[in-house]
């Protein structure tokens, strides 16, 4: 990725390097050429060749700088896409940001602020939210940046190759210690990174967290097998299209479950009645993002699994 | 011109000295005066505190001010240069003196409206400045919600309440403008004989008039949400943080082209008078004026490729924002074919306006970098996007505000600047601005964010280089002040027509009357009716 990035630079760097200079070199040229008082000689076609030749020179330096245009978008467009299409075998990561600090959770359930610690050569995905204002995650040797809103979910991924420590900032202003709401990215050789993270195995996985969460809230009261509400069963529902009363389809993805949770009226599946009641303000980011991981970790299994 | 010849006529300044007569004006000169005396106060408050943001940035640790103090410092020094002094710097001083004078009016076309929009504009600075010494904003000039209307403990609403009255100044400017294009041209002079500065002034007109009021609204929502807690930007009340962008972005970046359009306009007057030249494509040159105002509606979303903004509606915005480079490439080209075959010289003016060129191609082509989507993922929020739009707004607009200041001086005052003192002040300028700012695209590519007082040690050389470069800076904005206001008294008397130049606003007396003209003129050539066998004195 970073690749990419830095050849769209420096293809750009030698585009405008080209057309700046060009335009200097004309323009002194022509300022030394035609000062007032030199030799040079001025004189013009007539009035008629020289609209025709102005018009001329105008098409070329309009219609040359367009295929330019198109051309740079269409190859910055292709890479950004790229950017944003995460793999899908990348390793989740769970990011909560607030003033002034970055709360990462691993699915394992280790915690970290101000740190990430990730494998290299494994794709890996940030599931970014934030607690209070907009924050911004970036991490510019990798080459990535993504806005980190309060109430929904945005993502960026990355491949890091090479073991070390890098940059991590907030590149969205949010208030007095902004510049302090920096931090490091640790990239370990895979081996190294299995180490650290057996290390800090001694706490409950998130979807563990997430199913004592789920019970705690009463959510197993009407979405579990003896239930008996009429309320849709979470078992393979991630990742799946939803079919919503309104003839609407969405997908179920971190956001839908967000939702569904705490504006549960917004998008009602098809065949249910919308009863259930918001669990706004009785839930905060990191245990909503455990509940989502919970969800997740229902998978295809027919029985609700409690881990 | 003889100089009794000056003495005996009754001039718009000899109309009476005392603060009456300025404060009650209805004269569009004179209240281009008022503007110009009001914006360079401000100019120094915004510059001020750009000087403390460079030198607090000499080390890595915030040493001079705390980091709550910087992030006034940043707020303020944007708040009051975009809404304070660029947005009205070359309209408000050069275009109400000079729009009315190259059309052949007497006046605008509401002069009592004229005057209120100054001291609107004088009420909204004032709000603003109380907001600094109440103890400031912290919220940097782009006021971003769920910060700015829930979490930030500053004078945030002080400071929108003046850039809010400051927009209906705009307005009102705006319309003025308009109405006088359209309504109060003098006999002959048809639009295509339009110097390119009215049209500049035109199409910032249009800007004025449709893109500010969403600003108003923008703000007046943001009070709502902050003062009573309804809930519009801020999703812990039920809103949208992605909405104040969308809405403040609609007039931010339409309000870019408000501080450069009328840059172009200087400039390619200046251009043409000294290169004894017509502008190369005259009707291209007024097309490119309009298309970049109508097309800078649909860029706004640029802004926003990292913010959460849908991928599909990135895609657009980029392709839309290549676009509306065309036109203002179109124009670089333009302004240097007008060189070829020309008498050129080199004036103060002239200088300033090839600096402008040449500050504006950077500005302008490092803008194509943030357009990319792959590429601005990496640059935006850094300091690569600050060195670019201080390229186009303080290296593109600033330089042509000065280089019209020193074109227009001799008409407006009656006296000559030195010209000595004036070519080695754009010389120091352009050299002091590509010091300041030139290592900023390089601290960007790096990764250093925006809004920072403390940053990584490895970032500090670029920084210092930044700094070094910003004093030299200072004098070229302070050394105008100084030779300016001597030449008033000291400067020799300027003939009607120092320049030789073209345009109705150089067949009147300098300064002019109070009436501009003494029978309304009637305009039988093109613009730019320039022949290469004479030349400019001076």
């Amino acid at each position: 990725m970073a690749g990419q990035v830095d050849n769209l630079y420096f293809a750009w760097l030698v585009l405008s390097g080209v057309v700046a200079l060009a335009v200097a070199v004309l323009i002194v040229w022509f300022a030394i050429r035609y000062r007032q008082g030199s030799a040079a000689k001025r004189t013009l076609a007539d009035a008629a060749e020289r609209e025709k030749t102005m018009r001329r020179i105008e098409i070329v330096w309009t219609v040359v700088p367009v295929v330019l245009f198109l051309v740079m978008f269409v190859w910055s467009a292709r890479v950004y896409y790229r950017s944003v299409a995460v793999p899908k075998d990348a390793l989740p990561i769970y990011v909560v940001a607030k003033q002034w600090m970055w709360h990462a959770e691993h699915r394992g359930g280790e915690r970290e602020i101000d740190e990430l610690h990730v494998p290299a050569d494994r794709p890996v995905e940030l599931v970014m939210t934030s607690q209070d204002v907009i924050h911004s995650l970036s991490i510019p040797a990798f080459r990535v940046k993504q806005d980190v809103l309060p109430g929904r979910y945005t993502t960026l991924w990355f491949t890091a190759n090479r073991p070390g420590e890098y940059h991590l900032f907030c590149t969205q202003y949010c208030g007095a210690s902004h510049s302090h709401m920096v931090g490091r990215v640790v990239v370990m050789e895979p081996a190294a990174f299995k180490g650290w993270l057996s290390a800090h195995a001694n706490v409950p996985t998130m979807a563990a967290r997430g199913a004592q969460r789920y019970r705690q809230l009463g959510c197993s009261g009407c979405h579990g097998a003896q239930a008996t509400v009429h309320a849709p069963r979470l078992e393979g529902l991630f990742g799946r299209p939803v079919q919503l009363h309104d003839g609407r389809t969405v997908l179920a993805d971190e956001r839908f479950i967000r939702d569904a949770v705490l504006l549960p009226t917004q998008d009602v599946p098809a065949g249910y009645e919308a009863n259930m009641p918001s669990y706004r303000g009785q839930i905060g980011e990191e245990e909503l993002l455990e509940i989502i991981e919970y969800v997740k970790s229902l998978g295809n299994a027919t029985q609700e699994v409690v881990p | 011109m003889s100089s009794a010849a000056i003495a005996s006529h009754e001039s718009y300044l000899s109309s009476g000295w005392n603060w009456r007569s300025w404060l009650t004006t209805l004269d569009h000169k004179r209240i281009g005066i008022l503007y110009v005396v009001t914006i360079t106060l401000l100019f120094g408050i915004g510059g001020a505190a750009a000087a403390m943001i460079r030198l607090d940035l000499l080390t890595p640790h915030s040493r001079l001010v705390s980091i709550e103090t910087y992030n006034k410092l940043f707020t303020l020094h944007g708040v009051i240069m975009v809404w304070f002094f660029l947005i009205p710097s070359i309209p408000a001083t050069l275009g109400n003196f000079l729009v009315p004078m190259m059309i052949g009016a007497r006046d605008l076309a509401f002069p009592r409206l004229n005057l209120a929009s100054w001291y609107l504009f004088v009420i909204g600075a004032l709000f603003t400045i109380y907001a600094l010494l109440a103890g400031g904003v912290d919220t940097g000039w782009t006021f971003y919600a769920p910060y700015s209307t829930t979490f930030s403990n500053s004078q945030v609403f002080a400071a929108a309440t003046g850039v809010f009255i400051a927009g209906f100044s705009s307005i009102l400017t705006g319309l003025n403008f308009v109405v006088t294009i359209h309504e109060m041209r003098a006999p002959g002079m048809t639009w295509f004989r339009l110097p390119l500065f009215i049209w500049s002034m035109y199409a910032t007109s249009l800007i004025l008039v449709l893109a500010t009021p969403v600003l108003a609204m923008t703000l007046m929502l943001m009070a709502i949400e902050r003062t009573f807690g309804i809930g519009v930007f801020d999703p812990a009340l039920g809103g949208d943080p992605l909405l104040f962008q969308h809405l403040f972005w609609f007039y931010s970046h339409p309000a870019v082209y408000i501080m450069v359009v009328p840059a172009m306009g200087v400039a390619s007057e200046i251009i043409s008078c000294f290169c004894r030249n017509p502008v190369f494509g005259y009707r291209t040159m007024a097309y490119a004026i309009l298309a970049i105002a109508a097309f800078g509606f649909l860029v706004w979303g640029h802004h926003m490729f990292v913010s959460g903004q849908s991928a599909y509606a990135g895609t657009v915005f980029s392709l839309l924002t290549f676009l509306v480079s065309v036109p203002s490439a179109i124009k670089v080209f333009n302004w240097t074919a007008t060189l070829y075959k020309g008498q050129v010289t080199f004036q103060a003016p002239m200088l300033y306006a090839l600096g402008f060129i040449g500050l504006f191609t950077i500005g302008g082509l490092t803008g194509l970098f943030l357009a990319s989507l792959g590429l601005d993922v990496q640059l935006h929020d850094t300091y690569f996007v600050v060195a670019h739009f201080h390229y186009i707004m303080v290296g593109g607009a600033v330089m042509a505000f000065f280089g019209g200041m020193h074109f227009w001086w001799p008409k407006i005052t009656g006296r000559m600047y030195p010209e000595g003192w004036a070519r080695f002040t754009a010389i120091l300028t352009f050299i002091g601005f590509n010091l300041t700012f030139f290592p900023q695209f390089i601290l960007g590519y790096l990764g250093m964010p925006r809004r920072y007082p403390e940053y990584p040690p490895e970032f500090q050389v670029w920084n210092v280089l930044s700094s070094a470069g910003a004093s030299l800076l200072a004098f070229g904005y302070a050394l105008p002040l100084i030779y300016l206001l001597w030449s008033l008294r000291y400067g020799a008397r300027a003939p009607a027509n120092p320049w030789n130049a073209k345009g109705l606003e150089w067949e009147t007396a300098s300064p002019p009357p109070s009436e501009n003209f003494h029978t309304t003129p009637v305009v039988t050539e093109e613009a730019y009716a320039y022949s290469r066998a004479e030349s400019p004195h001076g």
